[in-house]
């Protein structure tokens, strides 16, 4: 049996002390000898092809990169491959990349002046009227016709969500270095450096040697430093190569929020078939979502979007169908939440609706319809006792007074309401299979460093696995190291995403520790490497046994395991201006395990946050396809004055199959504000069925009754 | 142009109309201050001039001269605030961290929970939802943790009890 | 303002106009640094007047008891404007300056009633601050004329301000509001038209005991706001008119 020293415990973060003191180094801080500044040149118009370039500088010091210079294939390899890294001739979105530069002198790499002509087409910003799409599913239970059929009423809703920018606070950045002619190494704020290895393979024709990889400490991600850094790390390394010099690439804000990838946005319709007493008989969704102008992870956002979208209910009819589609907007991409934000938004939204149309109490329409251990999903998963839909829901009620609440506040211009949701943690069905995620475990004098591709971004990866590590061989905390997330020196662990680093590559660790702690025997490590040298050990994901899924069909167990919460926000509207305060948040998680309380009370909080500026603030103002509000002054996000207190109840029910109990965390906090924040204003006398709900559109919503 | 830097005369030879921000980083090596956006919404640049914390991403050089700058370097890790805050989660991914913490020296020994909110309005951190940050502060002004409002502390429930509670909820309802 | 390129760009807490500076929206090589500059600090009293110096940061007005007692609706003001480490450096006189319709003083000195204080090789002269704006960040000031200081004549009545923003801290007002209760009440609005308004109209029918709806309905003439990337004309228009009704029912004008 593994000791139980730092699982469980606030041990202090690995990374801590240099982040308090500035020594942390983030990749603008890196510095380079002979270094060039890159800066990408970029379409401005949304739809059309380019018909010629003008390159109005002194070339004297410069060095040019267009598509002609890419020796591989000119493609941002990812899941499909229809992004160009540098655009021919067609164009698809504003901001679309054309050509890039590099100079010594930022002044006068600013001041290049670069006019590209257009044949201009006609773009297309509606995703309903679009007729490319990139992914389609379709996922079936039952006969929804007949749970139809069966209902005393049926319900219909239409919800929509819109773009929400993921806002780290330090922008994209890459510094790349050549090596000759033949490799390069890429520096850079990223979560997966084994896609951006992948990618930088396939645009330069490299092998796996000649690229190499390197995550620098990186200021926040939430999805938005997943796919992206493919695209600018095969910028800077094309730079880099043609001009035989290191080159660093960085973004300023405006550039980022103009070009960079923003949470799909989506319209998602309901029509659900319930009996009187709040039994739903039938879940009939369809929804829409825009993928901007290339695939990316569409496919992926769409799935997830969909398993989630009946919401944490049992139903026996299920139809749910989806569609991500083409824009000419920017591609949108991973955050947070992956698709499952914007469905269970909608999901979450119309039940209450259901409630108020039934004239029932919206936590008794839950407690009736609410997954229980046994109950079957719309793809035809069945629950185990790692499901805690009514606990989460009982617990947030019970504390938070909801009931009293929702009697007393009616007609105030207050308002209460509440969302439950759930959240798969790893990637979806097959997913994991297809990843095959490595960890490693090499032997120290003192104990073990770990070497995994999983990134630290803020989440506390290194903290975390870590804990695993040392209480699984039996060593102090202070035994284990962290290896930089370096392609040249650790194993492909899969994305940093997906809600899967502790589930995932925690229990990969686990089993890495474990193998290890038998190899040593009795011998402490000291004595082993003395007498056999230098040892690391490797385990690989084996899926579990009895997890099944059909790609084709969209059946079977989609997530190995969920989480479960609950979210109750009290609100008050100003009669005045129409803005909405949030004047309570608590929220309840069951996460199995908390390896660390603190991280994990930390992802919740801070992911409630973000929920919330999803929810009230955060608008992407598309102008002409392009985001007009590219500037922080512009796009909001929550203040400290915006922000409530946040209540965090941590409910535990450890997972068998999750190291030391534990499940994912990062990505659930992050569904349920919204739903519950407009639960809330519906409470309080308006029905917006949009997000963001901003004071405009409660003042327009407050004027249609 | 001649200033304090961290408690030393520091002469520096940069353009007047240089960023503040970008003297530090480059011409002094001090890459603790950090560029968020480049236009004063969030902090992350922020500095203290004569003790009062600004973004330094909108002061020109010139105007420091003969004024006394700190920066996170400054603090010397040895600030309570750099301590607390690893300890109470204060800093997640760290970019905010350090103009967070100098706003927070600013705010003086013992900031209420309307100081905090209010100090450090401007600045922005997308990690933490701000709750460790308050918590952070409280732990280094001596005062409990989890006093920051009596009613909605936040409770990490692994007690034993209330998994036994949640458990047994489960069994009795197994049935539908 | 001084928008000609061979003219001194004054400089001040820059929090506005370095920005534009470094995007690179606003070229300008040649600068007066006024930050240094004493003389154009400080509040005080003069002749009966408050005498605010154009450089006096927000965080000064906050901290400055003559100001709380006799303008507490400038001191309103001034904390609401962006976060701490902008109101260590903005200054009053860049916010007039800088002639944005949106700056959250200048309701406050339109109401107010202040006189700018304009200085120049040639010598000194007052503006009313209410014709100081001639269109869209254009002002009577002439190029080789710098704002030296405001001044305040006494008031009578309940002081009242409020800004309308996007959020809670650090943002631009689409809608804000200085008001001075009183059998002649004085009302003036900002983000609503392309310069600060006095509303005179409303005023005089609030004065002649005309109903809020009423006001309202004069107010509405007296506006012309837009829509932009951060709100709507129309939200501004209906939150203007609550706001009248806001300020006359909370300091008892009319009802």
């Amino acid at each position: 049996m593994p000791t139980r020293r730092a699982v469980g415990t606030n041990v202090l973060r690995k990374d801590g002390a240099e982040k308090v003191t500035g020594r942390a180094r983030y990749l603008d801080d890196l510095r380079f000898p002979n270094l060039l500044h890159g800066r990408t040149i970029r379409s401005t118009i949304p739809a059309g092809e380019i018909a010629g370039i003008r390159c109005q500088f002194d070339p004297k010091g410069f060095t040019s990169v267009d598509y002609r210079d890419i020796s591989g294939r000119n493609v941002v390899a990812l899941i499909e491959e229809d992004q160009p890294c540098l655009a021919e001739r067609a164009v698809r979105h504003v901001a679309e990349p054309v050509m890039l530069l590099a100079h010594a002198d930022r002044d006068r790499l600013a001041e290049a002046s670069v006019e590209i002509d257009y044949r201009p087409a006609t773009p297309n910003y509606d995703p309903e009227a679009s007729t490319l799409s990139f992914k389609r599913i379709a996922i079936d239970k039952g006969n929804v016709e007949r749970g139809l059929a069966e209902a005393d009423r049926v319900i219909q809703g239409e919800y929509r969500v819109g773009h929400q920018e993921q806002l780290y606070i330090e922008p994209n950045g890459v510094i790349a270095v050549p090596d000759g002619s033949r490799a390069v190494t890429v520096y850079g704020s990223m979560q997966c450096p084994y896609y951006v290895h992948r990618a930088l393979k396939v645009l330069l024709g490299f092998t796996d040697d000649q690229v190499r990889v390197v995550q620098t400490e990186t200021g926040g991600g939430f999805g938005g430093k997943e796919e992206y850094p493919s695209m600018i790390a095969g910028h800077a390394a094309l730079l880099a190569l043609k001009a035989g010099r290191p080159v660093k690439l960085v973004y300023d804000r405006v550039e980022d929020l103009l070009a960079t990838t923003k949470r799909h946005p989506a319209i998602i319709r309901h029509r659900t078939g319930v009996k009187r007493d709040g039994r739903l008989t039938a879940i009939d969704i369809d929804a829409v979502f825009d993928g901007g102008a290339y695939a990316t992870l569409s496919a992926v956002v769409l799935s997830r979007g969909l398993i989630h979208a009946t919401g944490p209910y049992r139903c026996d009819h299920v139809r749910i169908r989806g569609r991500a589609m083409m824009t000419n907007t920017p591609p949108n991409g991973a955050f947070r939440g992956f698709g499952a934000p914007q469905t269970q938004f909608a999901a979450e939204v119309h039940i209450d609706r259901i409630a108020d149309e039934l004239k029932l109490d919206p936590v008794r329409v839950r407690e009736i319809n609410a997954f229980r251990p046994g109950d079957v999903t719309a793809t035809g998963q069945t629950l185990g006792a790692d499901c805690s839909a009514l606990a989460v829901l009982r617990e947030a009620v019970k504390r938070t007074n909801f009931r009293k609440k929702r009697r007393a506040l009616k007609g105030t211009g207050r308002g209460i309401g509440l969302s439950l949701f759930f959240h798969g943690s790893g990637f979806t069905g097959s997913g994991e299979v297809k990843l095959a995620s490595r960890a490693s475990l090499a032997l120290t004098e003192r104990g073990a460093r770990i070497l995994v591709a999983s990134t630290e971004i803020g989440q506390g990866t290194r903290t975390m696995l870590a804990q695993i590590a040392a209480d699984t061989l039996g060593v102090p905390y202070d035994a284990i190291g962290v290896n930089e997330a370096d392609t040249s020196a650790v194993p492909d662990s899969g994305p940093t995403v997906a809600s899967r680093t502790c589930m995932i590559v925690g229990r990969l660790v686990q089993q890495a520790a474990a193998d290890l702690k038998n190899r040593l025997g009795p011998l402490t490590p000291t004595q082993y490497l003395r007498k056999h040298g230098p040892l690391t050990v490797t385990a690989q994901y084996q899926k579990p046994g009895d997890i099944a899924w059909d790609d084709v069909t969209y059946r079977g167990d989609a997530y190995e395991s969920y989480g479960w919460a609950c979210d109750v926000v009290e609100v008050s509207v100003d009669p005045v201006t129409w803005q909405v305060t949030p004047t309570a948040f608590t929220t309840v998680h069951e996460i199995g395990r908390a390896i660390h309380p603190g991280l994990a009370r930390g992802q919740i909080e801070g992911g409630s946050a973000q929920g919330i500026g999803y929810a009230i603030l955060e608008e992407v103002v598309m102008r002409d396809g392009r985001m007009a509000n590219n500037q922080l002054t512009n796009y909001i996000i929550p203040t400290t004055l915006d922000t409530p207190n946040l209540d965090v109840v941590l409910i535990e029910n450890p997972y068998p199959r999750g190291p030391f109990g534990a499940k994912g965390v990062g990505e659930m906090p992050i569904d349920g504000p919204a739903p519950a924040v407009v639960n809330a204003i519906r409470h309080a006398g308006v029905d917006v069925r949009e997000i963001p709900a901003t004071p405009e559109k409660i003042m327009a919503a407050c004027a249609s009754r | 142009m001649r200033f304090t830097l961290n408690g030393k005369r520091a002469d520096v030879r940069a353009h007047p109309m240089a960023r503040l921000l970008d003297v530090l980083r480059e011409d002094c090596h001090l890459t603790g201050t950090k560029e968020g956006c480049g236009e004063g919404e969030c902090g992350a640049c922020t500095v203290l001039i004569d003790g009062l914390p600004v973004n330094s991403c909108l002061v020109p050089f010139a105007q420091v001269k003969g004024a006394r700058v700190t920066t996170i370097e400054g603090l010397g890790g040895k600030h309570p605030l750099q301590q607390t805050f690893v300890e109470h989660g204060g800093a997640q991914c760290g970019i905010c961290t350090p103009g967070m913490i100098l706003a927070a020296v600013a705010l003086g020994p013992k900031p209420s929970l309307a100081d905090m909110q209010s100090g450090l309005a401007g600045n922005l951190c997308r990690c933490t939802g701000y709750s460790a940050i308050y918590r952070s502060i409280r732990a280094a002004s001596g005062h409990a943790t989890e006093r920051v409002k009596a009613r909605t502390t936040s409770r990490l429930v692994s007690k034993p009890d209330v998994v036994r509670t949640f458990r047994s909820a489960l069994g009795k309802r197994r049935k539908r | 303002m001084r928008r000609d390129e061979e003219s001194l760009m004054p400089l001040a807490g820059c929090t506005d106009v370095y920005v534009s500076l470094n995007f690179g929206t606003l070229k300008q090589t040649r600068f007066m640094n006024l930050w240094r500059l004493k003389e154009l600090r400080g509040v005080d009293r003069r002749d009966g007047r408050l005498r605010i110096g154009a450089l006096t940061t927000y965080t000064e007005l906050i901290r400055s008891p003559l100001v709380t007692r006799t303008l507490p609706m400038l001191v309103a003001a001034a904390r609401q404007i962006g976060g701490r480490q902008i109101q260590h450096r903005g200054t009053i006189g860049g916010n007039v300056a800088n002639a944005s319709p949106a700056g959250d003083t200048l309701p406050v000195l339109a109401v107010a009633d202040a006189m700018v204080e304009l200085a120049s090789a040639k010598g000194t002269r007052e503006v009313p601050f209410t014709s100081f704006y001639t269109g869209y960040r254009q002002t009577l000031a002439r190029a080789d004329e710098l704002i030296t200081a405001f001044y305040i004549p006494p008031l009578s009545g309940t002081q009242w301000f409020r800004k309308v923003g996007t959020r809670a801290a650090q943002a631009i007002s689409k809608v804000v509001v200085a008001g001075i209760a009183g059998d002649a009440p004085r009302l003036a609005a900002g983000s609503i038209a392309p310069t600060v308004v006095r509303l005179i109209r409303t005023e005089a029918a609030l004065a002649a005991g005309q109903t809020i709806d009423a006001a309202q309905r004069v107010m509405l003439e007296e506006i012309a706001p837009i829509d932009d990337i951060r709100s709507t004309a129309e939200y501004r228009r209906r939150v203007a008119a609550n706001l009248v009704e806001q300020f006359c029912r909370e300091t008892k004008t009319r009802r």
